[in-house]
């Protein structure tokens, strides 16, 4: 079970923001809600002032791309309850991702969506101090994103073909997939051609 | 920052406000961490902080490497308590992928994390003292005990700092049989060697007076800013995830949580040097109780865990690492989110450092135990 | 737990249980050798012996040491000298000459001494070794450091002051020579025997802060002028318990000649810090802070400024920074065990012993005193530490001095002898210290109970409502 030993589940939590704020929760999962990108900020100051729910304190935030758009995941932490939500807000425009900051709810968003800024690129709107925290101004990419290849892809010239994702994998076999420090290149191509020896040898 | 001058509020003041730069060679920064500071005289007027000189970009390359190859990655993040950050992250692959752990394992995990907690935080107390101004001796006595654990951590697994010892499944090697008498001894000696520090330090005038009072933290602010581990406790809040959300078998130790009084640096220190006797404790009780059996189940070497995603987080020496991993199916994780604590619990810098001194600055900092491989990544 | 010994698990283990300490070294050579060690330790101690017999018997008349007094070497150099007829200037000159080689070889020495000293037992203190490598025990180590250092290349920063950059390494060994000149090594053995002697050592003492503050203000560099401005506003400040805690000991001896000073305390066979606790304890205290030491080196405070003054500095500069601030010390020392701990003499033996052999084991006592606490001790803050004079030492300092000019009064009119009054005063001095001390500090505001309160221990977890509660609880 991923989900956190002391995790609400997102079905409560999303009656409960949808009763307080209608229109607010745009999805419903077992372990988190997903919420509109524009009204995230009304849904931690629920989610913070709520004597029932009491997120005292914003323990994690991060984000994810997915392709089409982003996910913004907040983990909240009661400390007096004893139990942890999960709010995810989606924001759909992966050109321009645009989000109200959490800095006026929770004063540890400080730094960690500065570095969601910094290397997934959404702009946090109400941040007060919103520059790049590990890469200099002026940097010409965002890293995290998924199409993050090579900086030749960014600036146009297709210098390097990006990274080849695990190329000693054993695409046939998926389950025995050798430790890519257990192999050299050159042995891989010999088990290759006799798959028999390859199965002995390991 | 622009340097704002002061308005005429203190009339004593009239210099000009001037930029110190201090680090990212510094003595007091632990690392290659810097902060321009805009100074008043010896008062902070206003602080930036400039990270990002250890930036290896880990959650990036966590991308094209399959979980168990991300777990050297921990010990490179948090490089004074790689244990925990590898618990964090196996427990985290453990729960994605629906792993079981033989008992032992979490045993010895358990003492591993404790282990590593009593040498980071004699590295953190030692340094904090080191930055109140004496001359490196209380550093070199902790540095005592802090080898002896790494001579322990190098026996079972090779690696004094770095250690990549815990695995999805269990530990990757059974302590050799030297490893219990030398765990023994030191567990016997530790309470005694933790009195002197007491003696040393706890009342010692000049490092009360230093500390005291230094760099509060209330306890709405240590919440609200995220604050972890001993920086929460310090300011007064009975936070533990080791009680709040028992993970290996630390539901089974008797233990209790140091919290400070006021929130000042002094709490922050006692806190950590009091966590350091309960950390002794529980190792007290893990070593009788530990049973027998393997230390790791099999896994699959290709360990493609199901669609999802998980928060796992353990207590580190520094507090809350947690590790958010999403599982597209695939071999590796489709995102390796590492919950920072040294970089989350400087959340607050900015606010503590304005108004105060240089000195009292650099021991706040002390005193909240950063290190910049963690905040960098 | 096994019986056995344990082989050492890890390769660094293995390698330190490999390396073998000096004395397995020793063991280990030749016996031939260990012979020959073994009659010239003998050799010497049955010399001494010999000596000490022929002393104990009277033949030498109580002068045997005549040839080890350098002082008294001198002195008949200089009535050989005039009996002669030669001009007048030639053994004022000469005397003065070989007194100026004999203050630089003795400071030079100790810069040697006293640098392996320092890291050596500060190395013990840390549980390190220390310096191990050049010779025995380290002890070319000084020598090492100095030829490195003479070695580096001095990086001259591009917007420094360049004139005023060069001068403060020089200006600032000045005072630090200069303050030797009083320090009576023996009797009739002192370069510079003022009939002023301490208002000299308090004037000359405060030079050093002028080439402290053009280091400062010349490096053109932020770090360097914190740590100035931190060490001016120091000495300046600390100028006023030392002067206050000297004038205590020149209330009470009558006089400002310091060998005077140490002939009183010979008479007496009282050392002044048993008469004037609190004046001791000022002076060394102060002086702490005037040379730069810890717990009061916040001038240079590694921590917090880097180098404070000398950040800019490198090469031979730094080292001559190094040290004058280890010549302070030294000097230090010096003045402590001259104004406080009785000088060159011990109670008689100086009679026996030659006296800048005594002198020179107190300073190595106080200097030892000083690396201990520099083994220590943290760092005071500023404003603690300006609170701590303005406030503290200099109040207190000066209600001494009302104290001590009331018992000289009465010591220079009661006619008993001198033993009763003397306790008296050590009595009622210490007794009064302790009671005043702790009423000051009260009313100052130190609460030792509030300070060290302790973190308590929670069993159970929560957040803010459980801080409220354990707060409110």
């Amino acid at each position: 079970m991923p989900a956190g030993p002391n995790q609400l589940l997102g079905h409560r939590v999303a009656d409960a923001i949808e009763a307080a704020l209608r229109g607010a929760v745009t999805g419903r999962h077992v372990e988190w809600v997903e919420v509109r990108s524009d009204r995230v900020r009304d849904v931690l100051h629920f989610l913070h002032d709520s004597e029932a729910f009491d997120a005292a304190q914003l323990s994690n935030l991060t984000s994810v791309d997915r392709h089409t758009h982003f996910e913004v995941v907040y983990h909240l932490q009661s400390l007096d309850l004893n139990h942890q939500i999960v709010v995810k807000a989606i924001v759909e425009d992966h050109e321009n991702p645009l989000l109200p900051s959490a800095y006026p709810v929770y004063k540890g968003a400080l730094l960690q969506e500065r570095e969601v800024y910094d290397l997934m690129g959404i702009r946090f709107e109400g941040h007060p101090d919103l520059r790049r925290l590990f890469l200099w101004e002026g940097y010409p990419a965002y890293p995290l994103r998924k199409d993050f290849l090579s900086l030749g892809q960014i600036t146009g010239k297709d210098v390097n073909p990006g990274l080849v994702r695990f190329p000693f994998e054993d695409t046939e076999d998926p389950d025995r997939m050798l430790n890519a420090g257990n192999i050299v290149t050159g042995e891989r191509e010999a088990a290759a051609g006799n798959a028999g020896q390859a199965q002995a040898g390991h | 920052m622009p340097a704002r001058r002061r308005q005429g509020t203190n009339v004593n003041s009239t210099v000009e406000p001037y930029v110190l730069n201090i680090g990212p060679q510094h003595p007091s920064t632990h690392g290659v961490f810097r902060v321009r500071v805009v100074m008043d005289g010896e008062v902070i007027r206003d602080l930036d902080m400039i990270v990002g000189y250890l930036h290896r970009s880990m959650e990036k390359l966590a991308e094209e490497r399959t979980y168990t190859q991300n777990i050297p990655f921990t010990d490179r993040a948090d490089y004074l308590a790689a244990m925990s950050g590898n618990l964090g992250l196996a427990l985290g692959i453990e729960r994605l992928a629906g792993v079981e752990v033989p008992e032992r394992a979490s045993y010895l995990r358990v003492i591993f994390a404790e282990l590593q907690r009593i040498a980071s935080h004699a590295m953190a107390n030692g340094t904090l003292v080191s930055d109140a101004g004496a001359w490196q001796t209380p550093l070199l006595y902790m540095f005592r005990e802090r080898e002896k654990i790494l001579d322990l951590f190098e026996m079972t697994c090779g690696a004094r700092l770095t250690t990549n010892y815990m695995r999805a499944g269990g530990v990757s090697f059974e302590p050799p049989p030297e490893f219990w008498p030398a765990l023994k001894e030191l567990v016997a000696e530790l309470p005694g060697r933790i009195d002197e520090y007491m003696e040393l330090l706890a009342d010692n005038e000049i490092f009360l007076g230093r500390t005291r009072g230094i760099g509060v933290i209330t306890p709405e602010d240590a919440i609200n800013g995220s604050l972890v581990g001993p920086a929460l406790r310090g300011s007064g809040v009975p936070w533990d995830l080791r009680k709040a959300e028992p993970y290996c078998v630390y539901d089974r130790f008797d233990f209790d949580v140091p919290v400070g009084i006021r929130g000042d640096v002094y709490d922050r220190f006692m806190c950590r040097m009091m966590e350091t006797r309960e950390s002794v404790r529980i190792l007290q009780q893990a070593i009788a109780q530990i049973p027998a059996g393997p230390h790791k189940n099999d896994i699959p070497l290709a360990l493609r865990p199901p669609v999802g995603e998980v928060y796992s987080r353990v207590e580190g020496p520094r507090g809350e690492v947690g590790f958010y991993l999403v599982s597209d199916g695939g071999p590796a994780p489709y995102r390796f989110h590492l919950r920072a604590p040294s970089l989350i619990n400087l959340s607050l810098l900015r606010e503590l450092a304005r108004g105060a001194s240089l000195p009292d600055a650099v021991v706040t900092l002390g005193s909240i135990d950063i290190v910049v491989g963690e905040i960098d990544r | 737990m096994s019986e056995q010994p344990m082989r050492p698990a890890t390769p660094m283990l293995q390698q330190i249980a490999e390396h073998h300490s000096l004395l397995q070294r020793f063991m280990g050579v030749s016996k031939e050798w260990k012979g020959f060690v073994f009659l010239l330790l003998a050799g010497f101690g049955l010399a001494n012996l010999a000596i000490a017999y022929v002393v104990v018997d009277g033949r030498l008349d109580g002068h045997w040491y005549d040839i080890r007094d350098l002082g008294n070497a001198v002195a008949g150099l200089r009535g050989w000298m005039q009996d002669e007829g030669f001009h007048p200037a030639v053994p004022y000159v000469t005397t003065a000459l070989l007194g100026a080689l004999g203050i630089l070889s003795v400071v030079g020495g100790w810069l040697l001494i006293g640098s392996w000293v320092e890291r050596r037992v500060l190395a013990k203190f840390q549980i390190r070794q220390g310096p191990n490598r050049t010779g025995p025990f380290g002890l070319l180590q000084p020598i090492a450091d100095a030829v490195k250092l003479m070695q580096k290349e001095v990086v001259i920063p591009r917007a420094a002051d360049h004139f005023l950059y060069y001068a403060p390494p020089v200006i600032i060994f000045i005072p630090a020579l200069l303050g030797w000149g009083p320090v009576p090594w023996a009797e009739r053995m002192s370069f510079l025997d003022l009939n002023v002697g301490v208002l000299y050592t308090i004037a000359i003492s405060s030079l050093g802060v002028l080439g402290v503050f053009l280091a400062g203000w010349s490096s053109n560099n932020h770090y360097s002028l914190l740590g100035a401005m931190r060490t001016v506003a120091m000495m300046v400040s600390y100028e006023i318990p030392i002067s206050i805690a000297l004038l205590a000991v020149v209330l009470l001896t009558g006089s400002m000649q310091l060998s005077t000073i140490v002939a009183w305390q010979a008479n007496y066979n009282a050392w002044l810090i048993l008469l004037l606790p609190f004046a001791a304890f000022t002076f060394l205290f102060a002086s702490t802070a005037e040379i730069n030491r810890t717990p009061n080196d916040i001038g240079e405070a590694e921590s917090e400024i880097v180098a404070g003054f000398y950040t800019e500095y490198s090469g031979m500069k730094a080292g001559l920074f190094m040290g004058v601030e280890l010549g302070n010390a030294i000097l230090v020392g010096a003045m402590m065990s001259t104004f406080f701990l009785g000088g060159y003499t011990l109670f008689g033996l100086e009679t026996w012993i030659p006296g800048y052999l005594i002198l020179t084991t107190k300073i190595g006592l106080v200097y030892f005193l000083f690396v201990w606490l520099r083994g220590t001790l943290p760092r005071f803050r500023l404003d603690q530490l300006m609170g701590y004079a303005w406030k503290f030492l200099i109040p207190l300092s000066i209600a001494q001095v009302m104290l001590v000019a009331i018992e000289a009064s009465i010591f220079a009119r009661w006619d008993v002898p001198a033993i009763f009054p003397l306790v008296a005063f050590a009595l009622v001095n210490l007794g009064l210290t302790v009671e005043m001390v702790r009423r000051w500090a009260r009313a100052l505001g130190y609460a030792p109970e509030i300070m060290a309160q302790q973190p308590v221990m929670a069993t159970t977890i929560g957040g803010l409502k459980a801080a409220q509660k354990m707060r409110g609880g």
